[in-house]
């Protein structure tokens, strides 16, 4: 081992309530993961195609409607122009969508050192990253299906901070992460132990956070996986069903001719 | 083949009708009364199957449409309006996405059951080049409906797809831009991508029209290669034999859809298209949908650009010729024995160019690269003619009802044996 590892490690697999034909998100998790995302990740990460009413939706964190109007409140909305021309600011609604920390991608350059922390909104798809010939084979697999790519790469991304071994100099402003590309990244190991406060008995630590907001980021990503799973569940049933009784119906047609 | 029809009007608007416009003995001619030899298998369904997939993807499409935006400051947010705000939007987007793909993998299939055959022989050298033709179009709307979703991928497969034409000596820039609408991907290429996307489905739809007429003409090919002798023997109506055996192949092929759709959508989509077009930051590895890998794997191979375009096209093109480079006189596979193990060679080297295309173009992923697309062209151009001259075939039944009795005999006389040894 004499050269400096340079590439990035591949995230070890995680096991995810919603993996699989039959996985559905664990709403407790979602909860927590939103919390996260409210107390760590806002600062710097926008996540501008999830609308608070989606906290409410089935298949989600399912939070009341009362606490969906409170929570949009909690935020500030720009809208306008009104009757004199000016733009206002108003507290947020449930169909409004979570205003970004930053009014643009310059703006958030400027305060990070010229980095751009990404829109988390679809993240954890954007992050996948594909196996190789022949593992990968397996993985559109039923029963051994692997799709949880970019949300296994979040989290160990999270808890992939170490110290630069020896002969790795990192230019100010950059962390030693054995998960991204190049092992450099610009954001600062962003979770620690008991940084946020949990209700529902869950350990506060920094890998049940990492879990946790892994899987709010994959329902953001992907906020209707639930109602597609139930749904396809049934239409394989069905086909397979349907196969069968159009496979008898074709045996007797073509039972009186040889070939 | 399509022969006449045994029509004959019942009520008094069909006599009508028939009348002014035969249009019902014409459907009961093609799709009722055609014969179909008795002997067919099952990869004779994916005609079925293409025509069924040409049409959901144009239903699909159609919704989709009603609520993209082909704009591209708005068109990665319509899409993801799409898969959350719009009822049923994500199974529609996903059933498109995943139905490209299941309309690539059926054509392929379709393809090389053409060749295992001899499909391609004299008379039906026609319905082969119309199958081509199919096939390019299929490449230029999927292309084409990849670059829609305005993610990285899109946009930088649409710039590497259209460089390929400023390879043309001294008038390709010209023409890349006028493809382009300007100098590089942006606003009017994404526009003119979106009208073309729309309007190709419907002349393959007419491409699949002249397709299935010349198939009415000349009749279907069988596994034995031998023409149809004796109709009343060797056929059967296509209603409801035909039409039955095509829906057990077609279901089966929609468990198959459904599970991509609605448990692994994502598997063969790329990551990187889940970031927004962004003109200023080239993604690491630029790799086409899976289907295009093998067309990629040879483009790549040929270090010059304008070479490497023209060995693109060429690959593509070359098997429009087939009917002419085959020369034996025999059909089927069946009774070839050296060209049965050939075919098979030639389908693991298009699977090798496949991997390949996936791969970083470097090292010895491209001296394999150049050994199999020399294969590749090898197959064509020098197997396929020597071959037919000195292949010694496996002796050939008379009709494909002597055919029949010759397997249904060998069935039984391996039941017999089985029973012997029990």
């Amino acid at each position: 081992m004499g050269a400096v590892e340079r590439h990035q490690a591949t995230p070890p697999r995680q096991d995810w309530s919603f993996a699989g034909a039959f996985g559905r998100y664990d709403r407790e998790q979602l909860r927590r993961g939103l919390k996260v995302y409210r107390q760590v990740c806002v600062s710097c990460h926008s996540i501008r195609l999830l609308a608070f009413r989606n906290l409410g939706e089935k298949g989600g964190p399912e939070l009341s409607q009362g606490e969906v109007e409170a929570l949009a409140a909690t935020y500030k909305i720009t809208d306008g122009p009104n009757d004199a021309g000016a733009m206002f600011e108003r507290p947020g609604r449930p169909s409004d969508r979570f205003p970004p920390p930053f009014p643009n991608e310059q703006a958030a350059r400027a305060a990070f050192n010229g980095a751009y922390p990404p829109d988390m909104s679809v993240l954890a798809k954007a992050r996948g990253y594909a196996r190789g010939f022949p593992l990968f084979l397996l993985d559109a697999l039923p029963g051994v299906s692997y799709q949880e790519h970019g949300v296994d790469y979040i989290v160990a991304l999270l808890g992939g901070y170490a110290d630069a071994p020896n002969g790795v100099t990192l230019p100010p402003g950059q962390f030693y992460n054995i998960y991204v590309p190049a092992r450099r990244i610009a954001m600062p190991p962003p979770l620690s132990d008991g940084q946020v406060s949990y209700d529902d008995g869950a350990p506060a630590t920094a890998a049940q956070y990492a879990k946790d907001i892994a899987a709010f980021l994959m329902w953001s990503a992907e906020p209707h996986l639930d109602e597609r799973k139930q749904i396809g569940l049934r239409v394989v049933l069905f086909l397979i069903v349907f196969a069968g009784l159009v496979y008898f119906t074709k045996r007797k047609i073509w039972a009186n001719v040889e070939h | 083949m399509s022969g006449h029809s045994t029509y004959t009007p019942k009520s008094a608007f069909a006599r009508w009708l028939e009348r002014r416009l035969p249009l019902l003995s014409f459907i009961h001619a093609s799709f009722v009364a055609f014969p179909t030899p008795k002997n067919l298998n099952y990869f004779w369904t994916f005609g079925a199957i293409l025509s069924f997939m040409l049409v959901a993807q144009i239903l699909t499409g159609v919704v989709l449409a009603m609520h993209y935006t082909p704009e591209t400051t708005l068109a990665f947010n319509s899409i993801e309006h799409i898969m959350r705000d719009v009822n049923w939007g994500g199974v529609l987007r996903y059933a498109h996405a995943s139905g490209a793909s299941m309309f690539f993998l059926a054509a392929y299939i379709h393809m090389f059951r053409g060749m295992y055959y001899g499909s391609y022989k004299a008379p039906r050298e026609l319905l082969w080049i119309l199958g081509v033709i199919l096939f390019l179009l299929m490449m230029a709307t999927g292309f084409l409906g990849y670059v829609l979703p305005w993610g990285q991928m899109s946009f930088w497969a649409a710039t590497v797809i259209t460089n390929l034409f400023s390879a043309i000596p001294y008038v390709g820039n010209a023409i890349t831009t006028w493809l382009l609408g300007g100098y590089s991907v942006d606003n009017p290429t994404l526009n003119r991508f979106y009208a073309l996307h729309y309007l190709l489905p419907f002349i393959v739809a007419a491409v699949v029209g002249l397709h299935v007429w010349a198939l009415h003409v000349v009749g279907q090919n069988n596994p034995t290669g031998i023409e149809v002798k004796d109709e009343a023997k060797e056929t059967v109506p296509f209603s409801p034999h035909a039409t039955l055996k095509d829906s057990v192949g077609l279901v089966l092929f929609l468990v198959l859809y459904a599970w991509l759709t609605f448990f692994v959508p994502n598997y063969l989509l790329h990551p990187d298209n889940y970031i927004e077009a962004n003109p200023l930051v080239t993604p690491a590895h630029i790799v086409p949908e899976w289907y295009f890998l093998p067309f990629y794997a040879i483009l790549r191979a040929i270090p010059n650009k304008l070479l490497g375009v023209i060995a693109l096209f060429a690959s593509i093109i070359i098997v429009a010729a087939l009917p002419w480079l085959d020369t034996s006189r025999v059909r089927s596979a069946v009774y070839r024995p050296a060209f049965k193990k050939l075919f098979w060679v030639f389908v693991a080297a298009c699977l090798g160019l496949g991997y390949l295309g996936a791969q970083p173009a470097e090292g010895v992923y491209l001296i394999a690269g150049r050994i199999l697309m020399a294969y590749y062209f090898f197959h064509f151009l020098a197997l396929m003619p020597a071959l037919g001259k000195i292949e010694k075939t496996s002796p050939v039944p008379d009709s494909i009802e002597e055919a029949c009795r010759a397997a249904s005999a060998a069935r039984a006389d391996a039941a017999k044996k089985a029973k012997a040894h029990a």
